[in-house]
């Protein structure tokens, strides 16, 4: 497959309005052209500032199956560039964060580059004198993504140097991230500690749907969520006693199909969407003291009630994140092959706000994302169920199709019932369009 | 206690965790210990950043209770998991008080895979009239930061 003719005929063939073919979560070769045209033309979530809080400081990242690295600059600002030589291809950085101080040095050669990704010096250089050296790619550096953007601390990047930009990429949808940070009195958050980090034996894009399929919590998550509750039910505990925080988490896991039909769902052009419009699994958490008088202090009383009422559950960011604003999470599905998929599960304190609320969000990763989760298991077992049973013949088409509609239109903004399957249908309008290049 | 009966008490835990002796295996707990494992070599911090697992009586209780439920999915069918221990290495004893820390190889199998972790696991005992009982464990596992897949068992 070389012109783009060809690559348009076989990525419509795969999507159809109500159903995708099953090549889109098993094909080698439809994976292949993921990591060559999707990612490269989308903007993909590379890291938070608050990681490289020194100048040198980097950490390494990845978009689609290209390495990457992202570097705080003498003038405080952050680069990201491909983390390859452009001497021989080594890695520049092999670790996952470190500080490189002034300059990095490749292991290999000692070529040095300046955190810019200019190239500061080679070793005997005058063997290089006469020969053209500076009219190469090579003498020009570590090579810059198309374009980055640092949206409120988050760093994302487009590999592609042409196409579409930030803002119209995101639109709207910036509006979960706004209040995300927003949670915090002072507008900033943090990093807090390692990511967790779970290896899926299936495809990606399983993965990126499940954040906003609420028809799954009750079915998967009773022998968990379900066997909690039952066990709260049954202890002999004094009257008035307080549900403490690991039942708040867990609990609503099993709330019926009409708490998610009514919760709702947004859809945003390019494949952005999210559950929990109305209300949420995290609505109903207990109140932190000393939180919302700061956040009454910083914004006032009716912006604070505004900033806090809204309770959106999971914010999925097209191609691969997932954000949890009300308890600041960020879900990174990393693509490793067709059927291999790296989840990172980030979680930030907010600066100015009391540590509770870090407290909070640290149990809720452990308990939900975790390898050790018992919640996650049942995820994870469902994913690989599913990444096997896709390579049966006898049928070739997975079903999306709930609460179709004729004629959706995805390049508007759609509020809907919370158990639609609008948000996948909408990811995948983006999908078609962003392996073909971005065009509407 | 003593010596023998610390060394004793460490590998009959073990003992009960590979032979799916789970209900019994909680009644070595005091009511308000804690199962620690971290996400990152030396960690300190349990509350602010995230643990692999730090769970009190009540989550453990329903760790258990899930193992045995109809619709514990990840679990038809269900795990296996063994223990190897190196000698305990008692750091602190006292007659009601022991701190012993211990080198283990934890294998989880269910399938056709078979996983293989190295730890280092720490527990706090106290001596009580019905015997000794786990007052916390903390389990170090080396790669504790490396990508896993389902760890469903109790390292």
């Amino acid at each position: 497959m070389t012109d783009t003719t060809t690559l348009q005929e076989r990525v419509n063939d795969l999507i159809r309005p109500q159903q995708v073919h099953r090549d889109v979560y098993t094909s080698p070769e439809v994976y292949r052209l993921e990591m060559k045209h999707l990612f490269p033309n989308c903007w993909v979530y590379i890291g938070h500032e608050s990681q490289t809080p020194n100048k040198g400081d980097y950490i390494t990242a990845q978009i689609g199956d290209q390495p990457l690295l992202m570097v705080r600059h003498s003038n405080d600002e952050i680069y990201v560039m491909y983390n390859r030589c452009p001497h021989k291809g080594t890695k520049i950085v092999i670790d996952k964060a470190g500080n490189t101080g002034k300059f990095f040095r490749c292991p290999y050669h000692a070529w040095s580059f300046k955190t810019d990704g200019c190239l500061l010096a080679i070793p005997l250089k005058k063997g290089y004198e006469g020969t053209g050296l500076e009219d190469t790619e090579a003498a020009k550096g570590l090579a810059p993504v198309g374009d980055m953007k640092n949206y409120r601390g988050f760093i994302f990047a487009r590999l592609a140097t042409e196409g579409i930009s930030f803002e119209d990429f995101f639109g709207e949808s910036l509006s979960s991230l706004d209040n995300m940070v927003d949670r915090s009195p002072v507008g900033k958050l943090t990093v807090a500690g390692a990511p967790l980090r779970y290896m899926h034996k299936c495809n990606w894009k399983m993965l990126v749907e499940n954040q906003t399929d609420t028809c799954h919590p009750m079915v998967a998550h009773e022998s968990s969520a379900g066997t909690a509750v039952k066990i709260w039910e049954e202890m002999d505990k004094p009257e008035g006693t307080p549900t403490p925080p690991a039942m708040q988490i867990i609990a609503p896991f099993m709330s019926p199909y009409e708490f998610f039909e009514n919760m709702g769902i947004r859809t945003w052009p390019n494949g952005h969407g999210h559950t929990g419009v109305h209300h949420s699994i995290h609505s109903d958490y207990s109140d932190i003291p000393g939180y919302y008088d700061a956040m009454v202090e910083a914004y006032g009383e009716e912006r604070a009630q505004e900033i806090l009422g809204e309770n959106r559950h999971n914010t999925v960011y097209f191609p691969n994140i997932m954000i949890k604003g009300p308890i600041q999470q960020l879900r990174n599905f990393i693509p490793l092959g067709p059927d291999k998929t790296l989840v990172e599960s980030w979680i930030f304190s907010l600066d100015g706000a009391p540590s509770e609320l870090t407290a909070r969000t640290a149990m809720y990763n452990r308990m939900i994302n975790a390898p050790t989760s018992m919640v996650g298991h049942d995820d994870l077992e469902m994913y690989e169920r599913a990444q096997e049973g896709l390579m049966s013949d006898g049928l070739e088409w997975v079903n999306i199709q709930r609460l179709y509609e004729d004629d959706e239109d995805f390049t508007e903004t759609a509020e809907l019932n919370g158990t639609t399957e609008r948000q996948m249908r909408n990811q995948f309008d983006a999908w078609k369009r962003f392996m073909i290049g971005g065009a509407a | 206690m003593n010596r023998e009966e610390v060394t004793d008490f460490i590998y009959d835990e073990a003992w009960m965790l590979d032979e799916g002796q789970f209900h019994e295996w909680l009644e070595l707990w005091l009511p308000d210990a804690v199962y620690w494992m971290p996400l990152n070599w030396n960690q300190q911090d349990p509350i602010n950043e995230t643990s692999l697992l730090y769970e009190d009586n009540f989550m453990l209780r329903l760790r258990i209770e899930r193992l045995a439920g109809a619709r514990t999915f990840s679990q038809k069918p269900k795990s296996r998991c063994h223990h190897v221990l190196n000698r305990p290495r008692i750091v602190e004893i006292s007659d009601d008080a022991a701190k012993v820390m211990t080198k283990m190889h934890y294998v989880e199998t269910r399938l056709d895979e078979q996983q293989l972790l190295a730890l280092t696991v720490t527990h706090d005992l106290k001596a009580t009239d019905g015997g000794i009982k786990i007052a916390g464990k903390r389990v170090d596992i080396l790669n504790c930061d490396a990508a896993f897949g389902n760890i469903q068992l109790l390292p």
